[in-house]
């Protein structure tokens, strides 16, 4: 009886999910930090635009991903906080990207499956070239944020005084938004435009919720993302169900455990402590 | 430039006819001060008369659109590592869960590039601080799950990180209960003895800090005046900083600073706490003190 092993479009699978959830993972960390996981989600929809375009000029849909949500990050980073407060603008520009992307599509009637690709990702048709140019992508992104990732921390969570230390905001936050971007087009290889959430922020929450140090809560998230990428590649396989539906409720579900767990925590550290109180 | 007043040896900083501009709005025209060192100075004045420009400007975020100001005998210049600095608090992430040691740590050299891993004389001086401030056991919990007094004795750890010749501390009294801002003004007054630095601490009200301070540097329309509380706390010094008529009222060691019948700090006590409805109790609670 053949494993799916076996099979070449499952070990691809398995080798991009591999390369993109540890990714997504790290990077995810960071964003739920710093309080910007909207900006994945609305990289996410201006990225659907670039990909639909580039499959109309007859381009790779990931390059015009890549190019599109960079370009949207490094605009989105200088805007900086002037966007904090214009959710009817932002939610508008997101919904005409996402418009802007069917017409493309409506234009490439070829492409009727392009869409549902795009919108919720299909880990099973990756091919080898695109693995490496995910390997590439991932590698650097990674080795970036790794440079940066001491002053981002302090940007992060201690913004004024971190300015105050002579740390540029913007500088960082423009960088951080390019490599969250990267990552966004890189995730919707796996589980498409509209499910990002799943491997950048479900992953990331989850890991704040169960550890109290950036050394373990960054390892923790990568560690997590890539597990229910597997395991929902391997559900997948076996049910015949969509990839990123296991993927997905994998990432909700752990998400859903962690707050679990750490309301029982807290709930411990409350009883240890009144413990100690009475003795 | 020209420098009007030449610097003193014993100047912590120095103002030399300095104008501050924020979006288009004069908030200092044209001051002249000596900070002394070693002291504890109280930082006054009406919402918007310019308290944290001040702060960000001694930390060069803000360049003076007139004037020089040197901070130890060097121009104010951003990144300065001899300024511990305390922002004024936005809620510093509640929920965030990580645990206290964390949070001050990124702090110790968090301008430099690379992976945030700490050698042995950062870890030193974080346990330094955290002594210090006598928060060893909050290093275990976590920051979300702190009240605001326990946040801001952490906060004060981190901004003693590095050393600082001279701590800015942004009202750190903002949504503190009476008692816990005692705790926190003596807790900076200890420090300013025993390491033998400069404070300057803004808060809205000026009794919490009278047996703390040395000096007072009251603002407010555009203008400053700085010297002990006897000086600068009349009413003929405070009405030329507030542009209207101000009785100041002594009763029982407590000073009342009233336009009318309306005492002006209070009431800027009272409007803050509106943006805070947790903590309108304590408002009430301190307003129902004065009365």
């Amino acid at each position: 009886m053949p494993t799916m092993f076996d099979y070449d479009f499952m070990r691809n699978a398995f080798a991009a999910a591999t390369i993109v959830a540890v990714l997504a993972g790290v990077v995810g960390y960071f964003l739920v930090l710093r309080g910007q996981t909207f900006a994945g989600h609305a990289l996410a929809h201006v990225g659907f635009t670039g990909a639909t375009g580039a499959v109309l000029v007859g381009i790779s849909p990931l390059w015009g991903l890549v190019s599109m949500t960079v370009a949207a990050a490094i605009g989105m980073g200088f805007m900086g906080e002037k966007l904090a407060e214009r959710d009817v603008a932002i939610g508008l520009v997101l919904a005409f990207a996402l418009a802007l992307g069917l017409l493309f599509l409506h234009f490439f009637t070829a492409y009727a499956t392009q869409a549902t690709t795009l919108l919720f990702g299909n880990v099973l048709s990756v091919d080898v070239g695109t693995i490496w140019i995910l390997l590439a992508i991932s590698a650097g992104t990674l080795a970036v944020l790794a440079v940066i990732s001491r002053p981002l921390l302090f940007a992060s969570l201690q913004p004024e005084l971190a300015e105050a230390k002579g740390i540029s905001l913007r500088l960082y936050g423009v960088l951080f938004l390019v490599l969250v971007a990267l990552t966004t087009a890189e995730c919707v290889q796996i589980v498409g435009v509209l499910l990002v959430f799943a491997l950048m922020v479900g992953p990331a929450a989850a890991a704040q919720r169960l550890t109290h140090s950036v050394a373990w809560g960054v390892p923790t998230a990568g560690l997590l993302a890539l597990l229910e990428a597997w395991l929902g590649i391997t559900l997948a396989f076996y049910t015949d169900w969509p990839t990123s539906f296991w993927i997905t409720t994998l990432s909700v579900a752990v998400y859903l455990v962690s707050l679990l767990s750490s309301w029982i925590g807290s709930r411990g550290q409350a009883l240890l402590s009144l413990r100690s109180d009475t003795i | 430039m020209n420098r009007a007043i030449s610097h003193r040896k014993d100047d912590a900083v120095e103002f030399a006819n300095v104008s501050l501009r924020l979006g288009g709005r004069t908030v200092l025209s044209g001051i002249s001060l000596h900070i002394p060192a070693n002291a504890f100075i109280g930082v006054l004045g009406p919402n918007g008369a310019g308290k944290t420009t001040l702060m960000r400007a001694i930390l060069g975020l803000v360049p003076p659109s007139n004037g020089s100001i040197s901070v130890l005998g060097r121009p104010a210049t951003r990144g300065n590592p001899a300024i511990g600095y305390i922002p004024q608090m936005h809620g510093a992430s509640p929920g965030l869960r990580l645990r206290g040691w964390d949070f001050v740590a990124i702090g110790a050299k968090g301008h430099c590039l690379g992976l945030p891993r700490l050698g042995k004389a950062e870890r030193a001086d974080i346990d330094r601080a955290l002594d210090l401030v006598g928060a060893r056991a909050l290093a275990r919990q976590h920051i979300g799950e702190m009240s605001g007094g326990e946040r801001q004795r952490l906060l004060l750890a981190q901004a003693l990180i590095g050393r600082p010749q001279l701590l800015l501390l942004d009202e750190p009294l903002i949504s503190l209960d009476p008692h816990r801002q005692q705790e926190v003004v003596a807790l900076a007054k200890t420090l300013q003895v025993e390491l033998g630095v400069t404070v300057l601490f803004s808060a809205h009200e000026l009794n919490p800090l009278l047996e703390a301070m040395d000096q007072v540097l009251y603002l407010g329309s555009g203008q400053a005046a700085l010297g002990s509380v006897d000086d600068v706390i009349t009413g003929p010094v405070l009405s030329r900083l507030y542009g209207s008529a101000i009785d100041v009222v002594r009763l029982k060691g407590r000073i009342f600073v009233m336009s009318g019948s309306y005492d002006v700090e209070q009431g800027a006590h009272q409007h803050d706490h509106d943006h805070d409805h947790a903590h309108s109790h304590e408002a009430h609670r301190s307003h129902a003190d004065h009365v």
